[in-house]
């Protein structure tokens, strides 16, 4: 009961990231997952507001991946509940969330290696291009292949990746290869995007061409939601911010206020230097 | 694929001349399959009718791989049919070839079945759950011999019926006549095998075997998808079980054993699952190699020890397959000619 209250409790203070009280598009309330003995996730909430370009950062182990794998479906949450466009999602399959659209990128170039590039986004578009099983046996869904295909030229294109179509991802930079990775998740069509550590590896110029991206993204009407160590993006990139630590909510807000709060400095640096950090404020 | 051609007259020319060659390929192929059986010695005809039968049960198997799932119950799926299929026309009077679609149906719905404990395993664990459910297919019919025999199995299966229409008049008892019946069943259900693979379907079944959680992520049901792969693999696996049933006339629990099974792995190993038509590649050469060759030398009693060697060195020289023979060839001759070229070129 106890824990209800407190989870009720929380709601309100979730949705101080949008005073308008406008439904969030995706929330957690309450959300825990355990391994074993191990309390990964504890007793999390957020929400995210549609639109938004939501962070999720905290140091390492904090839980981050761990939400985003039950957000995205892979686990089941060991208590607490997501929410997507009020509908309670927790526990479904990965494809059913995708279908309702949400949709997450992985760690690192997460790729179907093997095929040409727009092969791989071919793949991406595979709730827009359906058909019967007969239909594709005798030809007969060529027309929505077309289509799907021009689709897939299209997400080629605004990631500036059209002149490698027909190039295996293997022979792809790194750089390319994350991009490519944006663009199979973008040909879902999701409403909203997790992306996991969009930034890891790659150089300045990089990331600041993969910002520019992740904000068309975003101008395209989706809401993306963010895994990212790279502070100097998070920061930048951001409306929302939400600091994880030891699987549990430490402090939400826009990036000038997680900036400067102590505790997100005492996570970051340790509590020995979070004393004197804690003394200079 | 971009192959250089010596001269290029547009691109819509050059395609139409790679489908005629192409089509021209499947024609002398068919001639050549047609006059095949009139070569061979009665027991070579009778060989080449299991061949054909063999081809679609090893091509079926490499749609299941497509996923990257391989199954070690393949050949009981088999069984599968031709049990339901000889059961269908032995106890029901179900003609034929209605029996023989009935009974591949009825190794689909096995298969159906079976994905939904297969599929919460993957890759070496879903191996061995295959092989146990093979298995426990195997033991009731071991066990329960009012339907099936037991373990002499079935015996006298109702033969394909001959055709006999004043004219003309076939007799499927013939192993002439019964490999082009199969042929014709294996051409037709190997199209629709291959239909399957280039169309989406395939990209998906490829998709999930290099990359399943990426594919889950942007709305792939990789269980259902991994369960179509098995039951469309079953169906064609029945069919080859509906050929062999009627056509040997008798079915036993050991023709389906895991021993056999282990044929279908190394025609599969050893002719590549890379493409279409490496484990047809595959079967053809090593039953060429086992039945014809190696009987031909008599050496009957060393056959499996020479069989072993054969995987052996294929899986060392050959790791991709006697598939990847043909393109490392034709690399090495475009590499010896152009250096012959520029060889006459300095010599000029």
């Amino acid at each position: 009961m106890a824990a209800l209250a407190q989870r009720f409790g929380r709601g309100p203070q979730g949705s101080r990231v949008n005073p308008q009280n406008e439904r969030p598009i995706l929330e957690a309330r309450g959300l825990t997952r355990r391994f074993g003995g191990l309390v990964a996730v504890n007793d999390f909430s957020f929400s995210v507001r549609a639109g938004a370009i939501h962070g999720l950062i905290g140091p390492n182990g904090a839980g981050k991946t761990t939400t985003f794998n039950v957000i995205s479906g892979f686990y089941a949450p060991t208590a607490g509940q997501v929410f997507f466009r009020g509908l309670d999602i927790s526990g479904r399959k990965t494809s059913a969330l995708a279908a309702m659209g949400l949709v997450r990128t992985f760690q690192g170039s997460t790729l179907f290696q093997e095929f040409s590039v727009l092969d791989n986004v071919r793949v991406g578009r595979h709730l827009g291009a359906r058909a019967g099983f007969f239909r594709r046996l005798l030809g007969a869904d060529r027309r929505s292949e077309e289509k799907a295909d021009a689709q897939a030229q299209e997400t080629l294109a605004f990631f500036g990746l059209e002149d490698l179509a027909d190039e295996p991802v293997s022979n792809l930079p790194h750089g390319h290869q994350r991009m490519l990775g944006l663009a199979v998740a973008l040909a879902a069509e999701p409403e909203v995007l997790l992306l996991d550590e969009p930034f890891t590896g790659m150089n300045p110029e990089e990331t600041g061409r993969m910002m520019t991206l992740v904000q068309g993204i975003r101008d395209r009407g989706v809401t993306v939601m963010l895994v990212e160590h790279d502070m100097r993006a998070v920061m930048n990139l951001c409306d929302v911010i939400t600091v994880m630590n030891f699987g549990a909510l430490l402090v939400e807000g826009p990036p000038e206020v997680v900036r400067n709060d102590p505790a997100v400095i005492e996570a970051y640096l340790g509590s020995a230097t979070a004393d004197g950090a804690g003394d200079a404020a | 694929m971009p192959e250089p051609t010596g001269a290029t007259p547009g691109p819509g020319t050059g395609r139409r001349i790679r489908r005629i060659a192409w089509q021209l390929r499947v024609v002398f192929l068919f001639a050549a399959l047609a006059v095949l059986p009139y070569l061979l010695s009665y027991s070579q005809q009778e060989i080449a009718v299991l061949l054909v039968i063999n081809v679609l049960l090893v091509s079926s198997y490499r749609l299941l791989t497509l996923t990257g799932e391989w199954s070690l119950g393949h050949v009981v799926i088999m069984g599968v049919g031709a049990y339901a299929s000889a059961l269908l026309t032995k106890r029901l009077g179900v003609p034929v070839p209605l029996s023989m679609l009935l009974g591949a149906s009825m190794a689909a719905a096995t298969a159906a079945i079976l994905s939904f404990p297969l599929f919460r395993m993957k890759g070496f664990y879903f191996l061995i759950g295959s092989f146990a459910a093979g298995e426990i297919i195997r033991l009731i019919w071991k066990r329960f011999t009012d339907p099936f025999g037991g373990p002499k199995g079935l015996k006298r299966i109702d033969p394909f019926p001959d055709i006999d229409t004043g004219f003309l008049s076939i007799d499927f008892y013939e192993p002439v006549n019964y490999y082009f019946l199969a042929l014709i069943v294996v051409s037709a259900s190997l199209f629709v095998l291959y239909r399957i693979e280039r169309s989406r379907i395939g990209l998906t079944f490829h998709a999930i075997h290099w990359q399943d959680r990426l594919a889950e992520s942007v709305g792939v049901d990789t269980f259902r998808y991994r369960t179509l792969a098995f039951v469309i693999a079953s169906f064609f696996a029945g069919i080859a079980g509906g050929l062999y049933a009627h056509y040997v006339g008798a079915v036993n629990p050991t023709r389906f054993s895991v021993d056999q099974m282990v044929y279908v792995l190394v025609w599969a190993i050893v002719g590549g699952t890379a493409t279409f038509y490496g484990p047809i590649l595959g079967v053809v050469v090593l039953t060429v190699i086992n039945e014809i060759v190696l009987r031909a030398l008599g050496l009957d009693t060393a056959r499996p020890l020479i069989y072993g060697a054969i995987l052996i060195l294929s899986v060392l020289y050959l790791p991709n397959g006697l598939e990847s023979l043909g393109p490392r060839l034709r690399t090495r001759w475009q590499r010896w000619r152009s250096g012959s070229a520029a060889g006459r070129r300095e010599a000029a």
